[in-house]
């Protein structure tokens, strides 16, 4: 009962909220708009072809049959219904091309500004998401709202029309009738839409079990190997039919709700013919209604039915598009925080880059401080790790550094320009980030490496792999630059895609760059590989490494130790570890257990 | 596929298509009501000026009774239809994952996890789809038949007229069905490349952001976008096109009823009853016979469906378990031996090699004994171990447990017997409990304890919000890759397997916790059974606590022996594993040269 109670609320918010939705939505696309009074003009005259036949037949009826058959009256009749339909059929044609175009163009553009919108967002922001959930604001959500458009949209929009055709029909044939009519269809609306409030909680609850079952599957499928190696198929294959009969139980529920939905519809229209007939008799005998105006009637009941019936389920369809389209909206709506000054912002000076921090503080949305009050310097073309336990706060200097995100206090600063200032254009070129896990898209190795700078041609990268000393290794590969990587480099060892993403930032040629060394266990002998790959990239350049790998911080010129988000020692390698009691001689310590 | 239906289903699909018949033929004698009600009832009534009171309360009952009949064959067909579909999807997709667990890991490593997901979910659903209204279908040609024969019986220059509008009406559909299965499928296509374009930039967020290149990544899906939109606009045009002309067809039928009619009227053929019942059925008619359409657009989509459920179903490749148990009573240590095992992946295409992953592999595990299996990535160590615990069977050669070949023994004694602790650790959507325990018997709170404890893990646990019960997994707690890896090893621990195969499965792991755990296995403290441990490693320190060391090298066994006995006498061993110490030894040179030379002064040469 409260469950019931609960599904119906959660559709009231909605209704009530679907008009706002719709304006947002307009206001967003004003394309929507275009000829809009057009095709709803159009939309009008198609559906005056839905009573054409039934008025046809009651001239037929009253002019031609009943008290001396005329054939001249019936065929003009025929004839002229005959034109309007034509007529009635291109503009149903006319009415649709134009809402598929306009509609399909419209959603089209908010498909694409949303996903630009996605890449705009700060890191924060797109991490707070589940990946898939941000996919799916520009995929199956806008699809919802396409597919909902092509066929629901336009049953609505039609049979919205032909409900509005009809009953002025009938109002113009006799208005007692149509109060009979009305009556008889009154309760059956006002059951539909509980049903449909209902239906809408059952085809939720398909939703959610649709989505435990597809846990239950990719668990199944995923865990193959646990699953065989412990002997457990049993056991899941039990988790796996309670979870498909959970889906199934909740699908019937639903279909009997539709159901109940038509069956309601039809019984509200036999009522309607009853109470016709029986009314409609009594106003024929007293000369208010002739034979064809009461058999138009009857046709027309029919055409009033269909709607009514249709109703439950396209309102529910019409709720998912809605509901998918807010949720685009909802992206949309988010101001990204980290955004680009635009026109207003600055050059970074040309030269090598300098980098500083200026009392920063940093914290997460809600959380404590993770950086408190640092101050650092870095100067040009020095080379910097940053080493730490996990959580100590050292990944988020290269986030600030690359400003992924902006500190909560104090600023950072690049040869003296606050980086808030700093146009993206500008930023991106000059300071580069190599991430942890060196993302590579469904491409070649060549492609790759070009990313950030299309204009390459396949000389000059592989003489870049040459500097980089990975020659040998780009001949080895089956077709060299042209050798495809698969979809997340996945045909790549893990070293190796690390490898491309180094090659990357190289060719990219940054005054800055920014590495978040990878905690992936690779093998000694190709862990050496990278740093030797490292150490060419980072030559001649301000470089500031987050270090997993302590032989990354014995390179390094200066070595910075967090601890709890402050910076508590700072010197070259062999200085800090002269310190056996320091933070980093005990790091270092467990590094060396680690590596012997 | 039909067949198939109604011999899983006989009486639900019986209901079905009854309902069905019931309801076509009552939408026939709804016309036929209809007609009798304005012929014999209206129309005298209306020129005798009188009302007959019984004759009318007779045809609003025939009315309503009507709608009433065709209420129970709504009932009837639909939830016939739908409970048929529905019982359906549920068995296949019972049947389809019930082969995920039979077949083997090979037949797993062939098909992406996203190919085996959608072929439980949304090809089983595809291939049921049309099932639902083909009871629907049957139900119409039986009232399409019974209308035309309706119509002969009444006349038959109406029934001509019925000739030409129906099968017309049918042609379309299927000319319009036709018409729109290929635009219909590009668009599938196409918008399945979309969904892959922000799948893969929305992945590599951080590049396209680190490295500027939002624009471009926009150009790049609004030009596959548009090719979409262009796709679904082609299709709305085409259903602008057949929608309003399938809405006119019955209605110009109806017109040349009216026309016919009023000609046979005059020559006394037929009566005006008959005339309004057969313009009535053209009216009603329309709907059902446009439904059909919908059901022959979804039947293409259906047969693909079906195809790719067929494939799972049919694939064969089993990995049947034998009869034989290792002595349950049994708590001392197993031996594995390999004895000249080989391996090859099967093929992607059936005509290209496998990939020779391992050859001439022989090797034994002593019992109590602790083997560490060392190589470069890609050696085949990973292979190896799936071998000892029986994920995969080799292609030629024995894998033993005890002098017994694990093919000949029974899933129980197998699983009781061996357990592996993956790389990647998997952990199920669930209680850490059920995490660990998986329902074995004899595992209480107080062996997961046990297990927790010997994994390091007790204190993390015992620290979670809701202790053992707490949800872990992909939608509970988040836990760190370090823990995750030691909850799937308390789950190995728990079943105190003789012999454990450990596949770099403590990398995440301290070095001091990793050789507690081992230590731990070897000599339990509490009494238990001791276990044979194989160990593939790259640390030093885990290396050195093995006993012996095997050596492998693109599939083969280079060397074995002991640590310090490998390093002296095989150079690729000493190179792998001792590669910082050399990266450092050569930095360590080229800066004191570095060094040196500006600094002249030598002030600074103190190393």
């Amino acid at each position: 009962m409260s469950a019931t109670t609960a599904e119906a609320d959660r559709s009231t918010e909605t209704t009530e909220s679907t008009w706002q939705t719709l304006r947002r939505g307009l206001a967003l696309s004003p394309e929507l708009r275009t000829g809009l009074a057009g095709t709803l003009a159009l939309a009008l005259v198609y559906m005056v072809g839905r009573v054409a036949v039934p008025v046809a037949v009651q001239r037929g009826i009253d002019h031609g049959i009943v008290g001396g058959l005329d054939l001249n009256v019936i065929s003009l009749t025929v004839a002229i219904t005959a034109g309007v339909l034509v007529v009635t059929t291109a503009c149903g044609y006319l009415m649709m091309r134009r809402l598929f175009t306009v509609s399909e163009t419209a959603l089209a553009g908010v498909r694409t500004r949303a996903f630009r919108h996605v890449h705009d967002l700060s890191m924060l922001h797109q991490q707070s998401e589940r990946r898939g959930s941000l996919v799916s604001r520009v995929t199956s959500d806008v699809d919802q709202i396409t597919q909902f458009l092509q066929w629901g949209g336009v049953i609505l929009i039609v049979n919205l029309g032909q409900l509005l055709v009809t009953t002025a029909v009938m109002l113009a044939y006799s208005w007692q009738l149509t109060l009979v009519v009305l009556v008889a269809f009154a309760p059956a609306v006002v059951v539909a839409r509980q049903l449909q409030r209902r239906l809408a909680g059952a085809y939720g609850l398909v939703r959610q079990r649709t989505g435990t079952l597809l846990g239950a599957i990719g668990e199944s499928v995923v865990g193959a190997p646990v699953i065989r190696a412990y002997g457990i198929a049993g056991r899941t294959a039990r988790r796996l039919d309670t979870a498909i009969d959970g889906q199934r139980v909740a699908q019937q529920r639903a279909i009997r709700i539709s159901i109940m939905g038509s069956s309601v519809g039809e019984l509200a229209a036999g009522l309607a013919l009853a109470g016709v007939v029986v009314v409609g008799v009594s106003l024929g005998v007293d000369r208010t209604l002739s034979v064809g105006q009461l058999t138009a009637f009857l046709f027309l009941v029919t055409l009033f039915i269909q709607p009514v019936q249709i109703a439950t389920e396209v309102l529910n369809e019409a709720q998912n598009a809605i509901a998918g389209w807010r949720r685009v909206l909802d992206v949309l709506d988010v101001s990204p925080d980290v955004a680009d000054p635009g026109e207003q912002g600055r050059e970074l000076p040309p030269g090598p880059l300098d980098a500083r921090f200026a009392g920063v503080t940093f914290a997460y949305p809600g959380g404590p401080p993770v950086l408190h009050d640092v101050t650092l310097d870095i100067p040009a073309k020095s080379r910097v790790a940053v080493v730490g336990e996990t959580g100590s706060g050292k990944t988020t200097f290269a986030k600030l550094l690359t400003r992924l995100m902006d500190p909560t206090e104090g600023a950072v600063l690049l040869s003296g320009v606050d980086l808030r200032q700093v146009r993206f254009d500008s930023l991106r070129s000059r300071v580069v980030m190599v991430p942890q896990d060196g993302f590579l898209f469904d491409a070649t190795v060549g492609e790759n490496v070009r990313f950030a700078r299309p204009d390459l041609t396949d000389e000059r990268l592989t003489a870049a792999f040459g500097e980089l000393g990975l020659a040998d290794w780009l001949d080895g590969l089956p077709s060299g630059l042209d050798t495809p990587v698969g979809e997340r480099g996945e045909a790549l060892s893990v070293g190796e895609r690390q490898l491309v993403a180094l090659a990357r930032a190289y060719v990219a040629d940054p005054d800055l760059l920014v590495l978040d060394e990878a905690t992936s266990a690779v093998d000694p002998a190709t862990e050496v590989r990278l740093q030797r790959t490292l150490d060419a990239v980072t030559r001649g350049r301000t470089t500031l490494a987050i270090a997993h790998r302590l032989s990354t911080a014995q390179a390094a010129d200066e070595v910075i130790v967090v601890d709890r988000g402050r910076i508590v020692q700072r010197g070259p390698h062999d200085e800090l570890v002269r310190d056996t009691d320091s933070v980093y001689a005990l790091l270092y310590a467990s590094w060396l257990e680690q590596t012997r | 596929m039909l067949g198939r239906a109604i011999r899983e289903q006989p009486r639900i699909f019986a209901v079905a298509v009854s309902g069905s018949v019931l309801f076509g033929l009552l939408v026939i004698a709804s016309a036929y009501v209809a007609g009798g009600v304005v012929g014999k009832v209206v129309v005298p009534a209306v020129e005798r000026g009188e009302v007959a009171r019984g004759t009318l309360a007779l045809a609003a009952a025939a009315l309503l009774g009507i709608s009433v009949l065709r209420v129970v064959g709504i009932f009837g067909r639909r939830l016939g239809a739908g409970y048929m579909q529905y019982r359906l999807q549920a068995a296949y997709r019972r049947r389809v994952t019930r082969r995920y667990l039979e077949l083997p890991l090979a037949w797993h490593h062939r098909n992406s996890t996203g190919t085996l997901l959608s072929n439980a979910n949304s090809d089983v659903e595809a291939a049921w789809y049309p099932i639902a209204p083909l009871p629907f279908a049957v139900g119409t040609l039986v009232m399409l038949v019974g209308a035309v024969a309706s119509l002969f019986v009444t006349d038959w220059a109406l029934a001509l007229v019925g000739l030409a509008v129906f099968p017309a009406l049918f042609a379309l559909n299927v000319v319009y069905s036709r018409r729109m299965a290929p635009r219909q499928a590009r668009a599938q296509r196409l918008r399945a490349e979309v969904s892959g374009i922000a799948h893969e930039s929305f992945d590599g967020a951080l590049v396209v952001k680190t490295m500027g290149r939002e624009a471009q990544e926009t150009a790049r899906f609004a030009a596959r976008a548009g090719e979409l939109r262009d796709a679904l606009i082609s299709v709305g045009r085409l259903r602008g096109v057949f929608d309003p002309m399938l809405e006119t067809l019955p209605s110009l039928g109806t017109l040349a009823v009216l026309v016919v009619g009023a000609i046979r009227l005059r020559q006394g053929a037929i009566t005006v009853t008959e005339l309004v019942s057969v313009a009535f059925l053209f009216t009603v008619l329309a709907f059902p016979v446009r439904a059909i359409g919908w059901v022959l657009a979804e039947l293409p989509r259906s047969v693909a469906g079906w195809d790719r459920v067929r494939r799972v179903l049919d694939a064969t490749g089993e990995m049947p378990y034998g009869t034989r148990t290792l002595d349950p009573a049994t708590r001392t240590p197993a031996t594995l031996a390999f004895h000249d095992v080989h391996f090859a992946y099967e093929p992607a295409e059936a005509h290209l090699p496998g990939a020779q992953v391992l050859g001439e592999v022989t090797f034994t595990v002593p019992a109590g004994k602790t083997v560490a299996l060392v190589g470069p990535t890609g050696s085949g160590k990973s292979t190896i171990a799936s071998l000892a615990v029986r994920l995969v069977d080799p292609g030629a050669g024995r894998v033993t447990l005890d002098g017994v070949d694990v093919r000949e023994l029974t899933a129980a004694s197998l699983a009781g017997t061996v357990a592996l602790v993956a790389q990647v650790p998997f952990v199920f959507d669930d209680t850490v409990r059920a995490n660990i325990a998986l329902d074995r018997a004899g595992i209480g709170d107080d062996e997961v304890w046990a297990a927790l404890r010997l994994a390091e893990a007790d204190g993390f646990v015992a620290a979670l919000p809701d202790g053992l019960d707490t949800m872990v997994g992909e939608r509970g707690t988040s836990l760190s890759g370090g823990q995750r890896q030691r909850l799937t090893l308390a789950r190995a621990l728990a079943g105190r397997p003789r012999l454990l195969v450990l596949d770099d499965a403590t990398s995440a792991v301290d070095p001091r916790v990793e050789a507690a755990i081992l230590a731990g296995l070897r000599a339990p403290a509490d009494g238990g059974g001791p276990a044979s441990i194989l160990v593939v490693a790259y640390r030093r320190a885990t290396i050195a606590l093995a006993d012996e060391v095997i050596y492998v090298e693109q599939g083969r066994v280079v060397a074995r022996g002991a640590h310090t006995e490998l390093l002296a006498t095989v150079p690729g061993y000493a190179d792998l594993v001792t590669a910082y110490e050399q990266a450092e030894q050569e930095r360590e040179q080229k800066q004191t040269y570095d060094e040196v030379t500006p600094l002249a002064s030598g002030l600074e040469v103190e190393r």
